[in-house]
């Protein structure tokens, strides 16, 4: 048969190979970080350098291979799919957490406080906690501090990231429609309320850290609070990054509105770290 | 070739069964002195011969296919590959079994978890590596660790064999004490990781999480005493924290209770000595190998990265108030425990002085108990 | 969803390119199987190693060699290489050698992903290996990892966890990589009811992977802020507890379990048909058996559990839904007996480690059963009797039918036969070692010896010795094991394109071995 509907399989591919590198000096520099170990951060700098050359390379390449016409339906099936169960599976990483998060505030809390089965716990160890959230513990670990609250910066945050969603699926009707100004105006509006979003999210760090005496010390509370929005603000961060990679490809005139898998899948992952959000402002911030 | 195969296949069957024929040689999970144990204990044969039944039809089954439809028997393969009556009556009949398990499983349970209204209550801590017991409303209270004949034998090359000591790794210096016929309740935590408090021939473990309590009961119905080990991971020494429980009738124990109440108020009261330095570094030298081994091991040279060697270090070789807060209040969040409920005056007193002194240190000064009491 | 497919890679041709760096950069799902499945080999072999340091210190009482802290490193890092890098690589391996083939793809969906998978995983090891050169030695609180104990770790522990980030990674991206083939590469005709069940089992597993994978590293996350950046998810005096940590482990934990058995379910459903010369009883019902005990995987969790002190509905519920896994269980037990019913059987190798496979897991599975009734749970947890169980399903379950997997389509890998009668010997010295190696450790775990220690009362001493002779017995047999590999793979007898008379597949219309790209032209599915 022609190779014209052959599958296609790179011949080899150098940049695996590159990447776990990156990954392992990255790693055991941070490892060796954590272990006070000196001048182990230029481990973890060279890891990161490695992890993005290879990222650009491995991309690189596939982008070329996407241009130059390689992949074909199946190939793009075969992306879909993967692209849709790698955000299940970060779906089910944040889900640990909001896990956590339910356990601490439903059960060990309460417990803590005498609730049901902990009554003997509180009498005998954690005498005059009252359970309520939000709470550092009966150990008041972390010290004195206050409440994030919900209805200020989080409350503009919200908007940012749901408008973000819209001028996002603006932006892909431009693409389906092959109104290349929408498609690029669109990417910027979004691209901008990303990091204006990620900015007041550090801007909220900082308030939290400085005026609020809140840390990651601050019991469970600063605990599951940072460790939420600080992952989330993490996939934020990416999302910003592979979008404006996508604006940078549109202005180059990739993508046509038949094939544009690599904006799609962009997209969904853009929505994704948006509902996350909504899960955080509710559970996190706002009940 | 054949006869191997057989055997080999129905040998696991049967293994199962002999488990239960040699019961009486510690085979087999004790039956127990409480009404709990034999509970557990009827339900564990119960499970067990269910399980061998449906083996012995299962295997039965197997064996008969390999031994009459195999090639060289001139067996030819029928091609049947669904049949829908017989899927049901392997999912129904199961399902029916575990149910017949599922009630006296539950019923068990339920009583188990009935510890209201006991008639004393201990709370029972778990350290690395020791037990603390504490008579709640009674001034009693005191730790459990293995015994020194026990503790000396089992270090790496001490050439002693373990056959020539007496339970060995299944005593203590001081065990716990019960009244027999009694409802006795437990309190279950721990002071640094997770333990877990088991005495087979209660019929229960339960965890020791540090920072909950945990409840459990217990009513012996003979006088005796009952060994057991903690039952969690808890790091070293994890093999090396027995439990004993000695179970008297209610008139000694009474006696017994009086007696350490006695011997507490006691301790209260005694007038604090002065100790010469020497006898103070013999009486640390035992605390040490009692206490500190098990991290800071033997010759105080510590395991790099987790246990900190004595020898040398800045905190006994320097200021000795911060060297006696170390010790006394441990270092929270690290295995180093706060020793100060765990050792007297004295202990503590000849514990600092034998650090200071021994194990390739010389500062040469010493502690004095009266010193430890005034800092407490 | 099935796409019509041929396959060439781009330059067209010939075979794969030379020498060391053929090995780095291949994209070729056979070459891509084989290095896991030798990483396994090494795996098994570096675990097997420290198993057997554990049975020489239990071999008598007292203690003789090791110190008691870096027994538990032994224990420790013994279960992580043998699930992590033993046994899940291993399937992995399996799935890419035989999936493609089996459903008439021309590779895996995501070559160059495949590639990553791999490689990602030499890296993981070498940092979790390299922990015992560190100061404070290997991480040694359990392969459970609990905290607070296992936050008393010296400077290995940030290592590990991000070995098991890296492993996790790796695990997710070949179990997408799975998914994605079975989905878009099979043959046109080839619909999901009409593929092979180790294809069935591994579409399920993958879908656990990647739904608890995650999950690990989330768990394993949090321990490393509590350690270094003072957030207290585990410890009481900050509001959290000890116990989310088991809860989040096991939600893990659990279906990890039937990940590194589900593909053995497959295996063996292909094994037994083949020598039994008669097609598989109860197809469909086994694809159902085996999502149904995906599914009650996760809500069993707490089993693991019923010490910690749960609420009495919480450990009712547990224990019920624990006991139903034996249901869909005892259903494929039952459809490969029915399958060998009345066939006409012969007993190569394959097919003796899957009868061992049967009959040992379900020895297994019933020590299962017994340790989901909470109440006798609290007599036999942490015992011995959990080990004897768990080595049951993992050793004489996972290892065996991986075993069987081996000798099975060995030839079709290599083209050459193994040695039947060494075959043999090596399943006869295996059954009867890991038996002694196994079955009486039942009866210390009853008699009351806990789990992970490094010596024991003399009461325990017989049953130790016996297991420990057992256990060296079966080590040596291992190494024979590798013995007949290499000499499989150095030559042999040719074998067939069918290999075994009663067969069915698409594998066995290839050659053996097959051609580097296995259907450049897609097959046709009757
Ligand atoms: C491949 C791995 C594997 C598999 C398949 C299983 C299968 C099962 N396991 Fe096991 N288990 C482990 C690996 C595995 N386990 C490991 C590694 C641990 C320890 C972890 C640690 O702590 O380190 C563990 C621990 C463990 C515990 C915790 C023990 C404790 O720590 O106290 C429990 C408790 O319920 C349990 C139960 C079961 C059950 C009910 C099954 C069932 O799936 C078994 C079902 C099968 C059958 C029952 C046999 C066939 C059925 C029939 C023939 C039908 C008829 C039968 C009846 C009606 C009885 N397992
Ligand atoms: C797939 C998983 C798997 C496999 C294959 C094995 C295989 C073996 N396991 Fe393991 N084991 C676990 C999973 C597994 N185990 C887990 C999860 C735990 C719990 C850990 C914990 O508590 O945290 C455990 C714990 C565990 C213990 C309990 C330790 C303790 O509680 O302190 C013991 C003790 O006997 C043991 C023994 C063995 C033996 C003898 C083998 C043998 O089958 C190994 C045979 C293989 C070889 C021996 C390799 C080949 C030979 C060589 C490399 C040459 C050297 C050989 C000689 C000198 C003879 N294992
Ligand atoms: C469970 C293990 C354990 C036991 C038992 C133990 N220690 Fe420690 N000890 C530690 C650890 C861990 C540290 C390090 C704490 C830290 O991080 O600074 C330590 C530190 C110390 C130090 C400070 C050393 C230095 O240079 O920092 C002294 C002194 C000390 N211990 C004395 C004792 C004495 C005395 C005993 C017995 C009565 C004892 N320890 C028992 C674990 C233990
Ligand atoms: Cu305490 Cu194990
Ligand atoms: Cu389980």
């Amino acid at each position: 048969m022609s190779s014209e509907n052959a599958y296609y399989v790179p011949h080899d591919a150098k940049w695996p190979i590159i990447g776990s590198i990156g990954l392992m000096l990255f790693f055991c520099g941070f490892s060796a970080q954590l272990n006070n170990t000196p001048s182990a951060s230029i481990v973890t700098m060279i890891g990161f350098l490695v992890l993005v050359y290879m990222m650009f390379g491995w991309f690189g390449e596939v982008i070329d291979e996407s241009e130059s016409g390689a992949y074909k339906s199946s190939e793009d099936a075969s992306f879909r799919v993967g692209m849709i169960w790698f955000i299940f599976s970060e779906v089910m990483f944040f889900a640990a957490f909001f896990g956590a998060l339910f356990y601490i505030r439903n059960f060990s809390v309460p417990w803590l406080g005498g609730d049901g089965s902990g009554a003997i716990t509180n009498e005998y160890i954690w005498n005059g906690f009252e359970a309520m959230w939000p709470t550092n513990g009966p150990g008041e670990v972390g010290g004195q501090y206050e409440k994030m609250g919900a209805w200020g910066l989080p409350a503009i945050n919200t908007l940012l990231l749901l408008s973000s969603g819209v001028t996002l699926t603006w932006a892909h009707w431009g693409l389906i429609a092959n109104k290349r100004k929408q498609l690029i105006f669109g990417l910027i509006l979004t691209v901008v309320l990303g990091i204006v979003f990620v900015g007041l999210q550090a801007l909220e760090y900082s308030h939290g850290y400085h005026d609020l005496n809140l840390t990651m010390g601050t019991g469970v509370y600063g605990s599951t609070f940072y460790m939420l929005t600080g992952f989330h603000g993490f996939h934020v961060t990416v999302g910003a990054i592979m979008l404006t990679v996508m604006l940078v490809r549109s202005i180059k005139g990739h993508f046509t509105p038949e094939n544009h898998f690599a904006f799609e899948a962009t997209a969904w992952y853009w929505h994704f770290v948006d509902v996350v959000w909504l899960g955080l402002f509710v559970f996190v911030y706002w009940l | 070739m054949n006869k191997l195969k057989q055997l080999c296949a129905g040998g696991a069957a049967l293994t199962f069964m002999s488990s239960i024929a040699r019961a009486d040689y510690g085979l087999n999970l004790p039956v127990g002195v409480t009404e709990t144990s034999r509970q557990v204990y009827d339900l564990h044969m119960l499970i067990l011969w269910v399980c061998v039944v449906i083996g012995v039809i299962v295997f039965g089954a197997m064996i008969y296919s390999m031994i009459y439809h195999r090639k060289s028997r001139g067996a030819v393969a029928s091609q049947f590959h669904e049949s829908m009556t017989a899927e049901l009556v392997w999912t129904v009949i199961p399902f029916i079994i575990l149910i017949v398990m599922a009630i006296p499983a539950t019923t068990v349970l339920i009583d188990m978890h009935d510890s209201s209204e006991p008639d004393l209550q201990i709370k029972v801590t778990g350290y690395q590596w020791k037990w603390r017991y504490e008579y709640i409303g009674e001034d009693v209270d005191f730790f459990s660790t293995l015994d020194a004949a026990s503790n000396e034998a089992r270090r790496v090359g001490s050439d002693i064999d373990p056959a020539t000591v007496d339970n060995y790794l299944l005593n203590v210096d001081k065990p716990l004490v019960i009244p027999v016929g009694k409802k006795v309740g437990f309190l279950l935590t721990a002071s640094d990781v997770i333990h877990s408090w088991w005495v087979p021939d209660f019929g229960w473990k339960k965890d020791a999480i540090p920072g909950f309590i945990n409840e459990a009961w217990v009513k012996v119905d003979e006088p005796g005493v009952y060994r057991g080990q903690c039952a969690e991971l808890c790091g070293r020494d994890h093999g090396f924290m027995p439990i004993v429980v000695e179970v008297k009738s209610e008139a000694d124990y009474a006696t017994w209770l009086a007696e350490q109440k006695a011997g507490s108020t006691a301790e209260k009261t005694a007038v604090i000595e002065e100790i010469d330095p020497l006898e103070l570094k013999n009486i640390g030298k035992k605390v040490y190998t009692a206490n500190c081994v098990a991290c800071h091991l033997q010759k105080g040279e510590g395991v790099a990265g987790i246990y900190p060697a004595i020898t040398g270090s800045a905190i006994v070789t320097g200021d000795i108030n911060q060297h006696v807060d170390l010790v006394m209040n441990g270092k929270p969040g690290t295995a180093m425990a706060a020793f100060k409920d765990q050792l007297s005056d004295t202990e503590l007193a000849a514990i600092i002085t034998y650090q200071r002194n021994s194990l390739g240190n010389k500062v040469g000064d010493a502690m004095q108990p009266i010193d430890i009491a005034a800092l407490r | 969803m099935a796409t019509v497919t041929d396959s060439l890679d781009d330059h067209h041709d010939h075979g794969p390119a030379k020498g060391l760096m053929r090995w780095v950069t291949t994209t070729n799902h056979k070459d891509i199987g084989t290095l896991y499945l030798i990483f396994a080999l090494v795996m098994f072999m570096v675990g097997g190693a420290m198993a057997m340091v554990i049975r020489l210190e239990l071999f008598q009482p007292g203690l003789q060699f090791v110190d008691p802290g870096f027994f538990n490193q032994m224990t420790t890092v013994h279960a992580l290489v043998m699930i992590f890098g033993g046994v899940m690589p291993a399937f992995v391996g399996l799935a890419n050698w035989m999936l493609p083939i089996m459903i008439g793809g021309p590779d895996m969906a995501l070559p160059r992903m495949n590639n990553w998978s791999f490689w990602i995983l030499p890296f993981a090891f070498a940092m979790l290996l390299g922990t015992f050169f560190m100061d404070g030695g290997a991480p040694a609180g359990g392969w459970t990892l609990y905290p607070p104990l296992v936050l008393q770790g010296g400077n290995g522990f940030p290592f590990m966890i991000f070995a098991i980030h890296m492993m996790g990674i790796s695990s997710v991206m070949g179990a997408i990589n799975v998914i994605v083939t079975i989905l878009n590469m099979r043959a046109p005709g080839m619909t999901l009811m009409k593929m092979p069940l180790f294809v069935w089992t591994w579409f399920i597993t993958a879908y656990l992977l990647i739904a608890v994978m995650p999950v690990l590293a989330g768990a394993v996350t949090m321990l490393l802020t509590d350690r270094f950046f003072d957030t207290t998810f585990f410890s009481a005096a900050g509001g959290g507890d000890p116990v989310l940590f088991q809860h989040i482990f096991w939600f893990f934990g659990h279906p990890e379990v039937y990940i590194l058995i589900l593909p053995a379910f497959g295996v063996i459903s292909a094994i037994i048909p083949t020598f039994a010369r008669k097609p598989l009883f109860g197809y469909s019902s086994m694809v159902y058996a085996t999502s149904s005990i995906a599914f009650l995987s996760f809500i069993v969790w707490a089993h693991h559990m019923f010490t910690v002190g749960l609420p009495l509905q919480g450990e009712l519920f547990f224990m019920y839904a624990t006991m139903l896994i034996a249901v869909p269980t005892g259903v494929k037990v039952f459809n490969w007996i029915s399958t060998m019913w009345k066939g006409s059987m012969t007993f190569e190798t394959p097919m003796l480690f899957a009868i061992g496979f049967v009959i040992m897991f379900t020895i297994g599975g019933f020590s299962g059963l017994m340790l989901a009734i909470a109440p006798a749970d609290f007599q036999y947890h942490d015992t011995y009797f959990v080990v004897a169980h768990f080595h049951y399903v993992l050793v004489t379950g996972a290892v065996y039918s991986i075993m069987a997997s081996v000798y099975y389509w060995i030839p079709k890998w290599t083209g050459n036969m193994y040695s039947e009668k060494l075959g043999q010997w090596h399943f006869w010295l295996s059954t009867i070692s890991v038996n002694v190696l196994f079955f009486p450790q039942h009866f210390l775990g009853l008699a009351g010896m806990p789990r992970r220690i490094p010596d024991y009362s003399v009461q325990f001493a017989e049953f130790n010795m016996w297991s420990s002779i057992g256990g060296f017995a079966f080590g040596l047999s291992q190494v024979f094991f590798c013995f007949i590999v290499y000499k499989t793979i150095k030559g042999g007898e040719k074998a067939t394109d069918q290999v075994w008379e009663g067969a069915e597949g698409l594998e066995w219309t290839l050659s053996s071995p097959p051609p580097y790209h296995s259907f450049s032209t897609a097959p046709e599915i009757k």
